[in-house]
């Protein structure tokens, strides 16, 4: 190899060197161009939540007179602590309610052999498909009936069910590469099937469950269909639904708020996904292949 | 039980054996009338027991919720005195016979409980059916070996597979009601009159066949919509796909150059708008592009319609998409490449290929096998990528030429529309099944080939 590397280097010509200079200004010159598009709209709203003005119309990446009066007012004059606190409850039960059920569930169809097992695979299968509010108004007229309308808590329900059929098919294909040797193991030592669940299983699935954790602790944060459906009152909406009404319509009234409470909410999402990247990627591409 | 039903299908018994038994015994014909009947006749009483109990409580439950326990009320309509099945049956079937008054029907409400009420007598037949190819086997062994298993074996069997049931059955009982009864309400919605000039429970609904079906193919305005939306939602997932992927690839392969420095620093940089919620983005990008007060028109000194000329919106949305999507895929990609085997561009070099040559008859298939389920599932979502659509530009401009839609609006926006702004539930209902059968049978199809589906 160095002797290649050598004679290649010995038999450098001009052209080589301009073909190396033009191909160091093409690739830095792509990356300044993708760093200014992806980096310019991200100081736009940081600018513009620091902005003076309310309106549009006056904000700017490079605010002239920094202020923090935009954050006083969101949280004075909208009921944003709320929101953020019901989406923060929302967010962490629906974790807890779905590391359970997922997680016993990924158990059940990787390890256990029951009658109609093929038939519970097809069928959450499919079940994943259908667009998500296409139970909308069953589930509007049932809740009503139920009297779990304008229940945050209730949302919980239906983010928590609506991720079984996925998340079931990503732990049973994550415990695929978990030796069954292990089970037979504890079985042999006379464990029961919750024992074996319990002290071997559970510890090795960490890693998986850890994933849907992160991702169900997400998913109310952004998720607008389901509370613009079912939560009317104000003190009860979530975040989602709290900006977007903050900005819409009235944007140019109220935009440099609405920029104020994006970037409360953002950042540390984006710190969290910046933190986390590694493991986020692993646990999307696993589930592209599904074990 | 494993061995039964490997021996049925080396024989090729018709369909109906395999599920009723070899064949129809004494026992079977027992079971078939009265649940636990034939198994009492097998002299296994607890299995006997166990069958006639489900069936009692089905019965239980519909003779305490009639009339003819609660006692009739004063013009209470015959239905309203039928017990919880036959009410619910008569609820999905009618719809409803009487608007106002104390007895009042609500359509969409008997047809949920209707709908649970045939999940319910599904769930009947299944353990009817079980209880007669029980009874049929045990007779049938029973005349072929003399013995009989007890009923204690049988259970201690039950209570080792029961755990399954048990530990996944929280789940199941949510899936029934929260995930597979709407979604069931949705799929018949398409054949009722449920839309905006039917309202429940001051108006009654009415199965009205494929008369939805009908207006999508006949009627003008319903026809144009959908195909204009349809053809836009296919050119818009195809088109955000390959862009989203390609722009992946290409930023992978030039960040992975030799020649960048610092290279987790650009990876930061680049990976950060899959960090920032979608949301936000593209509320702030509706705003970024907004055509009087925008920073990029203020900055540009023009004043160019991004997001209210169809054409220019649309293209806008695929720009945004862009911005949006391509981290994802730059990643993915940088991890397939780090992951490569070096010693295939050896092999390739020693063969005397040039660069582009090993990059695209080399790299680039291998890449494109590893990612070809993922490059499905990001069509599939961005055929339904709903918050792309709405939070940007909501379906706008307006197209007059379309019901309920704008230029921009794609399938899922389009039924979101009809189904909360202005209640054409049956017609949102019949894009959805659309949308499932196209979505749903490409998935599917994706699904099948890979090998964690033919292991179970």
């Amino acid at each position: 190899m160095t002797v290649l590397t050598n004679k290649k280097i010995n038999n450098k010509t001009f052209i080589d060197n301009v073909k190396e200079v033009l191909a160091y200004i093409g690739i830095y010159s792509v990356l300044l161009i993708f760093a200014f598009v992806i980096l310019y709209p991200v100081i736009w709203i940081v600018g513009s939540s620091f902005t003076e003005g309310s309106s549009l119309a006056t904000a700017t990446a490079i605010p002239r007179n920094p202020s923090l009066r935009n954050y006083i007012r969101l949280l004075e004059e909208t009921k944003y602590k709320q929101w953020y606190l019901n989406t923060l409850t929302i967010a962490v039960i629906n974790m807890g309610v779905s590391v359970v059920l997922t997680g016993t569930m990924g158990y059940v169809f990787a390890r256990l052999k029951f009658a109609g097992k093929k038939f519970g695979l097809l069928s959450i299968l499919i079940l994943q498909m259908f667009p998500s509010f296409m139970g909308m108004i069953a589930i509007y007229v049932l809740f009503l009936n139920f009297g779990l309308l304008d229940q945050p808590l209730a949302l919980v329900l239906i983010y928590a069910t609506g991720q079984i059929p996925y998340n079931t098919w990503l732990v049973k294909g994550y415990l695929k590469n978990v030796p069954i040797s292990l089970d037979e193991a504890a079985y042999i030592d006379g464990a029961t099937k919750f024992q074996t669940f319990k002290r071997i299983i559970l510890p090795l699935m960490s890693p998986i469950l850890t994933f849907v954790a992160v991702t169900q602790f997400m998913a109310p944060w952004f998720d607008f269909i389901l509370p613009s459906f079912l939560i009317s009152s104000d003190e009860k909406k979530t975040l989602a639904v709290g900006l977007y009404e903050l900005i819409n319509g009235l944007a140019n009234n109220n935009f440099t708020m609405f920029a104020a409470g994006s970037v409360l909410v953002a950042a540390p999402v984006a710190l969290l996904y910046l933190f986390l990247q590694k493991y986020l990627v692993e646990g999307l591409s696993a589930g592209a292949n599904k074990g | 039980m494993q061995t039964d039903i490997n021996s049925l299908d080396k024989k090729r018994y018709s369909r109906w054996q395999k599920i009723f038994g070899e064949r129809m015994t004494k026992s079977g014909m027992l079971s078939l009338f009265i649940m636990g009947a034939g198994q009492l006749r097998n002299k296994q009483k607890g299995k006997a027991l166990f069958f006639f109990s489900i069936q009692l409580v089905y019965v239980l439950i519909e003779i305490l919720t009639s009339s003819i326990v609660s006692g009739g009320l004063p013009n209470q309509p015959k239905a309203w005195g039928y017990g919880f099945f036959r009410k619910g049956l008569w609820g999905f079937f009618t719809l409803g016979e009487t608007t106002g008054g104390r007895f009042r029907d609500n359509s969409p409400v008997l047809m949920i409980e209707g709908l649970i009420v045939i999940l319910l007598l599904g769930i009947l037949i299944f353990f009817w059916i079980m209880n007669i190819r029980d009874a049929n086997q045990t007779a049938i062994e029973y005349e072929k070996s003399g013995q009989i298993k007890s009923s204690k074996e049988y259970f201690k069997h039950v209570f080792e597979t029961s755990f399954a049931y048990v530990v996944s059955g929280p789940s199941l009982v949510l899936l029934l009601l929260i995930s597979i009864m709407p979604i069931l309400f949705a799929f018949f919605t398409a054949f009722t009159n449920y839309d905006a000039y039917h309202n429940p429970p001051a108006d009654l609904i009415d199965w009205v066949g494929l008369g939805n079906f009908v207006k999508v193919v006949q009627l003008p305005g319903w026809r144009t919509t959908f195909v204009g939306v349809a053809i836009w939602t296919l050119v818009w997932a195809i088109i955000a796909t390959f862009t989203t992927f390609f722009g992946g690839l290409f930023l992978a392969l030039v960040v992975n150059n030799h020649r960048v420095r610092f290279k987790k620093i650009w990876r930061t940089i680049l990976i950060l708008p899959w960090a920032i919620p979608g949301m936000v983005s593209l509320l702030v990008f509706k705003n970024f592009f907004n055509q009087t007060y925008g920073p990029l028109n203020r900055m540009l000194g023009m004043n160019i319609p991004w997001l209210n000329d169809p054409t220019l919106a649309k293209v806008t949305l695929i720009a945004v998409n862009f911005w949006l999507g391509v981290p994802y895929f730059m990643m993915l990609m940088t991890g397939i490449l780090t992951s490569f085997d070096k010693t295939i561009y050896e092999a390739a070099r020693v063969d005397g290929a040039n660069k582009k040559q090993i990059f695209w008859r080399v790299t680039f298939p291998i890449l494109l096998s590893q990612v070809m389920p993922l490059l499905i599932m990001s069509f599939a979502g961005n055929f339904n990528n709903f918050g792309a659509v709405f939070f940007l530009t909501n379906g706008s401009p307006r197209n007059i030429a379309y019901e309920y839609a704008g230029h921009t609006d794609i399938l899922i926006t389009w039924i979101y529309k009809m189904t909360k702004d202005f209640k054409m539930y049956n017609m949102a209902s019949i894009m959805s099944i659309l949308i499932f059968l196209l979505i749903g049978g490409i998935s599917t199809w994706n699904f099948m080939r890979t090998d964690a589906f033919k292991e179970d």
